[in-house]
Parts: C-alpha cells; structure tokens; sequence
C-alpha cells in the first residue's frame, strides 16, 4: 500500500461517495461549529425547502462574532450594549437553535466564547474528524489532526441539512519546521514569518500540514495559533500530527471520549500521522532557529518582517504603494518606535490561557503608556475563569488595560469593539486589512509579547528588551 | 439562480493584487440576517467617503460599471474571510464573473454557489485586459473560454459540476440531497463514531 499522509488519511475516512471526472467527492462532516454571523442564511433555506437539521448532535452552536464583550445579562439587556442589528441577529442565532434543536452555547452558558476556541476546550474537536465552520479560521482545529476548513453560508446550509459537503480533493503542502525556537519568538512569529515568506497566496489550493521539530515541541495553544493563519498563507486547512501532546489536552475534556472508548479513539489517533515516505505535492522549510519576533507593516498579513528589520521596498506593486499609504510608512525604514494608540489582545489566533500569562509577564508591576488604550478579551468564558483564577485580570487592570467578556471584538470590529480611524493598533489577531478593526484603523500583526511591549512602551518595541 | 451560458460585457478593472473580502464587504455590513440588498455594501470603503458621498475617481462609481458584469482584478481576489456576504454583494451590483490570475479557495467555492462565474485567465491575458478598460469581452460557459474584442480565446478552468449548476442553474442541495441512502449507509457502517 503506497504511504499516505495525513490529510490523505483522514480524506479517505470521510468519503461517502468518491469523486469522479463529473463530481466533486460527498465528504462527511462529523463537527459543524456554528456561530450567529454566518448562519441566518443557511437556517432561512432550510425554512424554505422544510428540512431538518440532520445531526444537531454534531453541531456545535455558540455566539461570538456581533457579539459584545461587555456584559450581557439577558437577551433583553443586549438592546442596552448593541447594535439593533446585531441585536437581531443574536436573537436569530437563539431562536433557529431552538427551532432546529441544536443546543446554544450562549450567555446563559459558562462554555460561550470563541467559536475556534470552545471547539478545542471542550474537546469536541478530535484528531482525525472532519471539522467546518462558516469562518475561515476553522483550520484552528488542523492542530489536532483534524481535517478542519472554513465554508460559505450556503454551504452551511449543505451541512445542516444533510452533514456533507461537495468537494474536490486538494493538494498538500508539507512545512517543514526544524529548529529551537530563540527566546522571545512564538508560534505567531512562526506563522507570520511563514506567510511572509509563500506570500498570501502561497497555500491557495493546498491543504498544509506543519512538521518538524520544532512543531513537535510547541504546545497545543501553540500550534492552533499556527494552523489558525493557514488561511492567511491561502491554504483553506493547516494539520498537525496528533501526538502525545495532543493527546494529553484532550484527556478528561467534557466532549472527549471516556473509559474504553477513549482507548480506541487512542489507537485510532496514534495511526493517523503521515507515513514515512508520504508524498507532498509542495514542500517548504523553515529554520526556527534563525526566526525574530515578527511584525506586519502593510495591509496583508503577507507584508510582514522581523521586528528589527526595515520595510522592504516593493513600490513597483501598486497594492505595496496602496498599502503604504494606507499604513503611513515608508519602505526603507523600520517599524521599530512608532507610536502605538492602541494595543488588542485576543481573537482566536492569540486569546487562550498561555497567551494572556505571557501578555500578563510583561504587564507585571508596568503601566500601560499614557496615550494607549489595551484591549484584553479573553478567547472563552472557560479562559476568562482560569486568567481570573490566577489574577491575570489584577494584572491587566492594575496595568491600566481593559478586561472584557469573551468574543471576537477589535478582530474584525462588528460588535460595538473598533479602533479609530487612522489609529495604529498592535493587535495579536489574525488580519491587518484594510479597515478590519474599523474604518480607516491601521493594524499591526503581532504575537502577545510583541503587542504587551507596545503597550508599555506606547511605541513599536522588540519584546526582549522587556522580557524579564 | 438564472441559467447562464454566456456573458457579453464591458470590463470593469481593479487592478489591485490580493483584495480580500473584509474590501469587498466590509464586516459591519455582516449584522444581516438576508443575502438581499448588499450590493450597496460592495466595496463600501473605497467607494465612499466618510459621509457616505462617492468617490468619483473610484471604478464602481464611474457610469459604465452600472452595466458592467465582468470585474477584472489583480491576482488572488477574495483571499481572507470565507464570508458567502462577498459574492451576494458582488451579484447584487450587477457582476456575472470575476477575472484574475488566481482567485481564493474559498471565495471561488461561494461564487459558483451564486451565478458568480470564477475566471482564471493567463498572465497574459491579464495583462491585456489591464491596458483596456470597458472593453467588450465574452466569457462564454459552454466552451469555458473568455474571448476578447479581436476573437482570441482564453480558457479557463471550471470544476464540470460547479459549470452545470451554473449553466442550469440550479443550487448544488439538491444533488447532495439525493444522496440520502449512501450518507445513511456510511453513517451506520463507519468504523467510528464522531
């Protein structure tokens, strides 16, 4: 039998009827995460045509997107803190859950949060499952060896109605990680080295999966933060082996498989990495050791360089001139020192319990700078209880910055959460495009560490100088 | 969906690489709860200043985009969000198909779901299209070819599902829908269960 990887694997596990030359391959979903965004449109076909949501038990429904992050204590009080139209949609969100029997995860509930988030925590996803979700940022879940990419409404509405999906088989990009990480780089830097290095288009039509030993030696928060931008590099899902690690995060979680079921889901998942000699269609490497922390300086988050490096002029491309224009800054000089207005911690890159200890190691004992406003919104109401279990909100507070509810936020700024226009913001999210935290705001890409130091500073910081 | 064979029309240019979704609809458009109405949102903040006036120098405000269908862009349009909100507002202004080197996975895979005809043309063709704004083009579905004004062809690729749900025009639901029996099958005889 020829070696297969493990995108392969996991392929053929989930084929209901094959592909031929004429059709796409019916591709089984076994988790469809779902959010209010995304949703609407796909619930209202369903109404139309009268059809069921086929297996409501493997839906996953929480509210996220337009969500606020200050509190919400009833669906009535949600009128008094956002808009009236994200209002509406929240309220849609509860009512096609109740309807179709899906059960919310919503602000009655202490499991809410981030979509890409709570799908981890509770341990609904698994290595080996096939995992979608109406946002593109569902290649989170590649860290555990899911094959998980983000879908359109309507094909929302295929996997409520009949839990497939057409597709048509894609390639596979090998990325190569070696290497000790030097101190004070992290799986962002990681990511956001990569892009800059294929490019923004550089993954499109391929599914990644991420090797190496470097890979091996991050930490579960970690590798979802680098298969969470796969999308960012063009590839729609970015896998990882499950290894030990893996399987250790998923011991005892609420949706995990328990007693003598866990040990065959063990021996199904230890089966599931590539096989030595599997064939890629692409292969890339990248040698951590020689990685700085990153940062953005355009309007993509291909545009992106070591934090001590100047911006590469690339001013024959009419989007770099776009892009430096819209960003304020000039090629030949570097980002290094730039006054900061606003500093974003969170998304579903960067908002997990590891990610706010690091921000909070450098908060400690500091003040946030003068004319900075910090944003801290943890990624679920699980992450919210541990950081304030361990005083991680004293932190933040103490140090000036705001602690929020959980949800989306200044990551794509459509839940009452912008920055200004022409403000720069040091965001540990996932997109600097333009207007994404808002009309006109200018947005930086950064890990937590890079993005603490600019708060404290109130300019663009190399985050070693305040490592302590 | 309308059955679409074949679309004569001028080309609107965009000549900017990489456009990705948040552009084409910005997210706070993103709050409906329709797929109706978001041609208005299509590329809201490049089309109109802060008071909501239109920016004359921008395409889409020029008169001959009004009956426009072909948007001719720079490489990889639509990279970034997976949101269906992208291709709704580009139908919705009056676009039948949209032309680059490369498109993203994802936003391709909406378009075809909504009459949005995905072209990926050669450098060179590009290219040419680029030096000729509102020149009359064909994109022509039977044979997958875009021919320009002198007649020459260049084809393109399109998954021969996604094309005759495009040429019947008819929504892919139904077909997975028919497959009711295999899905049960597989869901009663997989090895495990999600």
């Amino acid at each position: 039998m020829t070696a297969q990887s493990l995108f392969d694997k996991v392929w053929q596990d989930h084929i209901v009827v094959p592909e031929t030359s004429d059709t796409p391959a019916v591709l089984y979903i076994d988790l469809h995460l779902i959010h209010e965004v995304t949703t609407p449109q796909a619930f209202n076909l369903l109404r139309e045509r009268r059809l069921p949501v086929r297996r409501p038990d493997l839906t996953l429904a929480t509210m996220d997107h337009s969500t606020p992050t200050v509190p919400v204590t009833s669906l009535k009080h949600l009128d008094v803190v956002a808009e009236s139209s994200a209002a509406t949609q929240i309220r849609a969100m509860v009512d096609n859950c109740r309807d179709f029997g899906i059960e919310l995860h919503g602000f009655d509930r202490d499991t809410r949060g981030i979509v890409h988030v709570i799908g981890p925590e509770l341990g609904a996803t698994q290595p080996g499952k096939t995992i979608v979700c109406g946002d593109s940022h569902s290649s989170t879940h590649g860290a555990f060896g899911a094959l998980a990419f983000g879908i359109g409404s309507t094909e929302v509405g295929h996997v409520l109605a009949t839990q497939c999906l057409l597709q048509r088989k894609p390639k596979t990009l090998a990325v190569n990680i070696d290497g000790q990480l030097p101190t004070g780089v992290t799986a962002k830097d990681i990511i956001l080295a990569l892009i800059a290095k294929i490019g923004v288009d550089g993954g499109t039509g391929h599914v990644i999966e991420y090797r190496g030993t470097t890979i091996r030696g991050l930490d579960m928060e970690q590798r979802m933060t680098i298969c969470n931008m796969s999308i960012e590099g063009g590839a729609r899902a970015g896998l990882i082996a499950p290894d030990d690690t893996t399987i250790e995060y998923l011991r005892g979680r609420p949706m995990s498989p328990q007693g003598a079921a866990w040990d065959a889901a063990v021996a199904r998942w230890r089966a599931l990495p590539s096989d030595a000699g599997a064939r890629f269609d692409r292969e890339v490497t990248l040698d951590a050791a020689r990685l700085e922390p990153m940062i953005t300086f355009g309007t993509n988050p291909g545009m992106g360089m070591p934090i001590t490096a100047s911006i590469p002029d690339r001013y024959a491309s009419p989007a770099f001139r776009k892009a430096m224009d819209y960003m304020q800054v000039e090629a030949g000089k570097p980002m290094l020192g730039k006054p900061v207005d606003v500093v974003f911690i969170g998304s579903c890159t960067n908002s997990r319990l590891s990610d706010l200890r690091q921000v909070a190691d450098i908060l400690r004992g500091r003040q946030v700078a003068a004319n900075v406003q910090m944003l801290v919104v943890p990624g679920s109401q699980a992450i919210k209880r541990q950081a304030e279990a361990e005083g991680l909100d004293e932190v933040f507070r103490a140090a000036g910055a705001d602690w929020r509810e959980s949800g989306c936020s200044m990551c794509l700024g459509m839940n009452g959460d912008t920055v200004p226009a022409g403000q720069l913001c040091v965001s540990t999210s996932n997109r600097n495009f333009e207007g994404r935290q808002g009309i006109g705001a200018r947005t930086v890409l950064a890990s937590p560490l890079t993005a603490a130091a600019a708060a404290i500073t109130g300019r663009i910081t190399d985050p070693r100088t305040l490592l302590r | 969906m309308e059955k679409l064979t074949r679309i004569d029309s001028t080309v609107t240019l965009l000549p900017i690489a990489d456009v990705d979704t948040d552009q084409i609809v910005p997210a706070r458009f993103l709050t409906t709860t329709s797929r109706a109405g978001l041609g208005k949102a299509l590329f809201a903040d490049w089309r109109y200043n802060k008071t909501g006036t239109p920016i004359p120098d921008f395409v889409l405000n020029q008169p001959e985009a009004a009956s426009s269908q072909v948007l001719v862009a720079g490489n990889n349009f639509g990279c970034g969000s997976s949101r269906e909100h992208a291709p709704w507002a580009l139908v919705d202004f009056g676009f039948r198909a949209v032309v680059s080197t490369a498109i993203a996975d994802i936003f391709r895979n909406n378009a075809v779901k909504n009459g949005l005809v995905p072209v990926i043309v050669d450098a060179s063709t590009h290219a040419w299209l680029l030096e000729h704004p509102w020149s009359r083009v064909t994109v022509d579905l039977e044979s997958c070819e875009l021919r320009l004004p002198d007649g020459q062809a260049c084809s393109f690729p399109l998954d021969g599902f996604s094309r005759f749900c495009l040429m019947e025009g008819i929504d892919q639901l139904g077909y997975l829908l028919k497959q009711n029996d295999a899905i049960s099958t597989f869901e009663q005889e997989r090895s495990w269960k999600p």
